[in-house]
């Protein structure tokens, strides 16, 4: 027999104690994060070099914001209970939480359309000034982040939840990796608010 | 060769589009980014040839080929500047990101790596065929931009703002054909790590890999690091272009007489240091690769070990983790003071060690060996000679001191065209011959390619070594027309010198495209799967390889290189034969380390 | 018999800081040809010692390779010798041992696609205050017309006019993209960037008339952002300068 199955995908490495995905997310998620820390390090010297910068609590909505931190935090809670309702076999709890997850995410993402759409109405866009510009830059690209993770959320909970019934662990793998990426959007989240809207 | 290819495949066939087009095998994947790269070299080359008439006969008509352009780019056959400068972004552009990163990374790490470390395919085989995509997304991305209003990118491969950002469309769709591009590189680099860390086959302890391996797998660490702060700059630039931002422009800005309405604040230097964090990661991502290659084909053709192996991985990993601490290099004339630029021309020396010990290895390797003069071997033996020149024309650059002079002008086009020229795409057409067998079972005619070798080698120095006179008169680069000056007048010659020999060695290449398509229907075919005599696990398969690779799983019980082995049957043992015979002494190796961090 | 100003090495080099920057190249190339040539000895001997008919059966264990260990020490010594020696302190120096400004000639160059706007002081020896917001066709500088210090200032569009043997302190800045202040014969290049005000020093110690290029891409007229530099006695120049300043006070006052 010429073709074989890929080592890994499913049964974790004996040395490196992951399997591919798991290992591949890690990676990813390095990238991820030299990504935004090259916007971050923008930030700091922009502000660092600038005669002046506003307050981020003066100009932007504070108590949103934090609604949106608990928000994004509450959904990789049950990012989490989806995953361990999988692991205890549970297939409808896990649809209950990944649906849930979907739906504080899609919430994140109304209430930033408010916040947004409110600055515009006062006439405040990127161009206003460089701390706007990192504000709408910054969070911007984190929303894209949070739409990923919608697709990739309600691809595992619609179709690609199918594996569940060939493949049970290879679709709990894919859980846990899409909650891997889940958990660094909230982490973004959560550096980017006091960054942004509190110093 | 057929027997084996079409052994016991038949049971699942797979439609045309399935096997060719969209495939999620490796193989496959690797000759499209190979092929789809080798057009985009041939392109970047057009490219230059074009502008290389500009410099040798400035605003002189071109023969023929300037009736074919319309009246903006070249009124009555002459170029015009602008037109100029969109070569010379897209050429760089072109070939860095289109040409050489496709074919060094995609095309042979897609195609060998697996063979070699004993893999059936790559860990995200699907993955593998969506990088394949976004890059080609990328490469249209890139060609169409030239049929935009006021043409393609033209603030050079680097993009500085604020030209940058002021300049005509063209630039906003440079930026966006690099998004897909680094996505692409992103998601290969991804897969090339999980890979080689998760599929080596039995027994292939890290300290087993080809020496190959070793630089892929450093260079997809490059990548994967490297790429995403360009990705952030180009995102902001993208921003400052789209959406009015400042990010790149500070206050005060007057463009032709006109205030620019931005709100300023922002600053120049800081895509310069964003672009250079991965610019300068992206020179290694280049040579790597290259020496990777170069590494296999000496070891072969030499018939012994290659000198020093543990120094060259442990050199090269050296290498990996200094690139990214290098990048302000290209900066020092940016008004920079005494403590950065210390630490930056430190490193700098620094970094040129591991690559001397490279080279050295690479010398000492043909030390006793048994020299094979083949095809594959000659471009190898003349890439260290040639990226030799281009490491040593790196000091005088990396020293503040003589930067001072050389600074932005030829001598550095002469100094990393020394180095990817006749250096890298030596290496990868060596690559090319010596893996051509394995992927078609035919082998590449001797004849023309000792031709197309020979013709390149001089016409590479004769396109290249005239620069460094060039630069050191002082002629900036990117000129449109150097005689503008005095010192520039004076070495016209040699920039005339330059361009005949780019041209010659465009006709050079002719000897190539021919042999590699005739070799393709024609060539002589291979007699055995492992028509070099070689080690490694990739001539373990049949020829071409199936989808899957290899009819047993292999099981390694040696190190890469086993060439000559004294009292041994024939002069190499292959890194998976189970016959020890009495030669073997099982190296005490430890069980494989998890991943180098670097 | 006129000195040959261009050739195909190094230009004639008229600072005086540019004798070390000159040493260091040439060294530098000798080292590297030495280098260069050494292995390629070795190399050469290699592939003929070594061919396959000579030599048809290849040795498996490794030469020691000790010569090779000491070239490479050498190259990390003579590395360090140059970076420590001769880089470090001349950019040091470049950097920080900036003459007084009473005795040197101050201008501020502030290019712009595709000239350089050369800023003298006047007579007044104080640089008017400039502003983005005054620019116009004849007032490239962005003078504030209110500022008195700015009367007699003057531009010498793409001439830089300084005095063999005084030093010159350049405030380098852009009025719009990054450009590259670079004059071969005076070893010096410094990147103009807009936003920034960057100062040098440099001196020349010949008198003559040399090419001002512009090292950075900035745009479809970088080939052709030609100035002039002269270097002249300290008569010429100060004849030259009365004459351009007097000529703005006195446009100054017509205006108004």
């Amino acid at each position: 027999m010429s073709v074989e199955e890929i080592p890994h995908t499913v049964e974790p490495h004996p040395i490196t104690g992951v399997y591919n995905g798991k290992f591949g997310i890690w990676l990813f998620l390095a990238s991820e994060v030299m990504l935004f820390g090259a916007l971050f390090s923008t930030l700091v010297l922009l502000r660092v070099g600038a005669p002046s910068w506003p307050q981020g609590s003066e100009l932007l909505n504070v108590p949103l914001a934090t609604l949106n931190t608990f928000v994004l935090i509450a959904s990789s809670v049950t990012m989490v209970m989806s995953w361990a309702s999988l692991k205890m076999d549970n297939f409808g709890r896990f649809k209950l939480y990944l649906g849930l997850t979907v739906l504080l995410a899609f919430v994140f993402l109304v209430i930033k359309y408010f916040e947004y759409t409110h600055k515009f109405h006062l006439g405040i866009f990127p161009s206003t000034s460089t701390f706007y510009a990192t504000y709408f830059t910054m969070t911007g690209l984190h929303g894209l982040h949070v739409v990923g993770g919608i697709i990739v959320n309600l691809y595992l909970l619609f179709p690609g939840s199918k594996l569940w019934h060939t493949a049970p662990e290879q679709f709990a793998n894919r859980i846990e990796c899409a909650g891997l990426y889940w958990h660094f959007v909230d982490l973004v989240w959560i550096f980017l608010f006091p960054i942004l809207y509190l110093l | 060769m057929a027997e084996h290819a079409h052994g016991d495949h038949g049971h699942h066939e797979l439609p045309f589009w399935q096997k060719y087009v969209f495939s999620t095998d490796h193989k496959v994947i690797g000759i499209q980014y190979a092929v789809t790269a080798l057009f985009f070299l041939l392109f970047g080359f057009c490219l230059m040839m074009m502008m290389r008439w500009q410099l040798a006969y400035p605003g002189q008509p071109m023969p023929w080929i300037g009736t074919l352009f319309s009246a903006v780019n070249m009124p009555e056959g002459i170029m015009v500047p602008e037109f100029y400068n969109q070569l010379g972004a897209m050429h760089g552009t072109i070939m860095v990101f289109l040409g050489v990163v496709p074919l060094a990374v995609g095309g042979f790490g897609n195609y060998v790596l697996p063979l070699q470390i004993g893999a059936p395919d790559m860990a995200f085989p699907k993955l593998n065929m969506a990088s394949y995509w976004v890059f080609y997304v990328g490469g249209v991305i890139m060609l169409a931009s030239f049929f935009v209003p006021e043409g393609a990118a033209q603030s050079g491969w680097t993009s500085y703002p604020p030209l940058a950002v002021i300049a005509p469309t063209g630039q906003t769709w440079w930026l966006w054909g690099m998004v897909a591009l680094i996505t692409s590189s992103l998601l290969g680099s991804v897969n090339f790590i999980v890979t080689t860390v998760q599929m080596r086959a039995e027994g292939l302890s890290f300290f087993r890999l080809p020496f190959f391996v070793w630089a892929q797998f450093v260079t997809a660490f490059l990548l994967l690091l490297a790429f995403p702060p360009l990705e952030a700059a180009g995102v902001m630039q993208l921003m400052d272009r789209i959406a009015g931002t400042s990010f790149f422009m500070p206050s005060g800005l007057v463009v032709t007489g006109q205030a620019l309405d931005v709100s300023g604040g922002g600053s120049p230097l800081l895509w310069q240091h964003l672009f250079w964090f991965l610019a300068h990661p992206e020179v290694y991502v280049l040579i790597l690769p290259a020496m990777g290659i170069v590494g296999e084909i000496v070891a072969n053709n030499t018939r012994r070990p290659l000198w020093g192996y543990r120094t060259l991985v442990y050199s090269i990993v050296f290498l990996g983790f200094m690139s990214f601490i290098v990048w302000a290099h290209h900066m020092f004339m940016t008004g920079m003071g005494t403590t950065i630029s210390t630490f930056f021309q430190a490193t700098t020396m620094i970094i040129s060690i591991p690559s001397v010990i490279i080279l050295t290895a690479f010398a000492l390797s043909l030390h006793g060996g048994s020299i094979r003069f083949t095809v594959p071997m000659l471009f190898c033996l003349a890439f260290i000679p040639m990226f030799a020149i281009g490491g040593l024309t790196g000091l005088p650059l990396g020293l503040t001191a003589s930067d001072l002079h050389l600074h932005d002008t030829y001598y550095v086009i002469g100094h990393f065209h020394y180095v990817v020229a006749p250096g890298t795409i030596f290496a990868l057409f060596a690559g090319i011959y010596y893996w051509f067998p394995k992927a078609t079972g035919r082998m590449m005619n001797d004849a023309l390619g000792k031709l197309h070798f020979w013709t390149s080698l001089i016409f590479m120095n004769g396109v290249f070594m005239p620069m460094m006179f060039v630069g050191m008169a002082g002629v900036s680069r990117r000129l449109y027309d150097q005689t503008q000056y005095a010192y520039g007048a004076q070495v016209q010659g040699l920039t005339a010198m330059s361009s005949w020999s780019a041209w010659l060695l465009g006709l050079a290449q002719i000897f190539f495209i021919v042999n590699f398509f005739w070799s393709m229907r024609k060539g002589k075919k291979v007699e055995s799967d492992n028509p070099w005599q070689a080690t490694t696990l990739e001539w373990a398969t049949p020829t071409p390889p199936p989808h899957g690779n290899f009819k047993d799983t292999p099981r390694v019980c040696r190190g890469p290189y086993e060439y000559s082995v004294p009292g041994a049957s024939s002069d190499f043992i292959p890194q998976h034969a189970s016959d020890n015979g009495q030669v073997d002494q099982p190296e005490s190796e430890p069980a494989p380390t998890p991943a180098d961090d670097d | 018999m006129q000195e040959k100003v261009y050739g195909y090495w190094l230009p004639i080099d008229i600072s005086t800081h540019g004798a070390t920057v000159d040493w260091l190249i040439n060294w530098l190339h000798v080292f590297m040809v030495a280098l260069f040539l050494g292995w390629g000895v070795f190399f050469i001997y290699c592939l003929v010692r070594y061919r396959r008919r000579a030599n048809p059966d290849a040795t498996y264990d490794p030469i020691k390779g000790k010569i090779a260990k000491y070239v490479e020490y050498g190259v990390i010594v003579v590395e360090a010798v140059l970076l420590i020696g001769l880089s470090m302190p001349l950019w040091a120096d470049f950097k920080h041992a900036f003459p007084d400004e009473s005795d040197a000639l101050v201008v501020r160059v502030v290019p712009e696609q595709f000239a350089w706007n050369i800023h003298y002081s006047g007579t007044d020896g104080k640089f008017g205050r400039t502003a983005p917001e005054f620019v116009s066709a004849d007032n490239l500088l962005g003078l504030d017309p209110d500022d008195p210090d700015g009367n007699d200032d003057f531009n010498a569009i793409n001439n830089l006019h300084i005095v063999k043997d005084k030093p010159v302190i350049a405030h380098v800045s852009s009025k719009d993209v990054i450009h590259s202040f670079k004059i071969p014969v005076l070893r010096l290049t410094q990147d103009a960037i807009p936003g920034q005000d960057i100062r040098i020093w440099f001196e020349a110690t010949k008198n003559g008339a040399f090419d001002i290029a512009c090292a950075q891409l900035c745009g479809l007229g970088h080939y052709r952002m030609r100035g002039q530099l002269t270097v002249e006695s300290e008569a010429a120049f100060q004849a030259w300068f009365d004459e351009q300043s007097g000529a703005a006070d006195e446009e100054d006052e017509f205006s108004f």
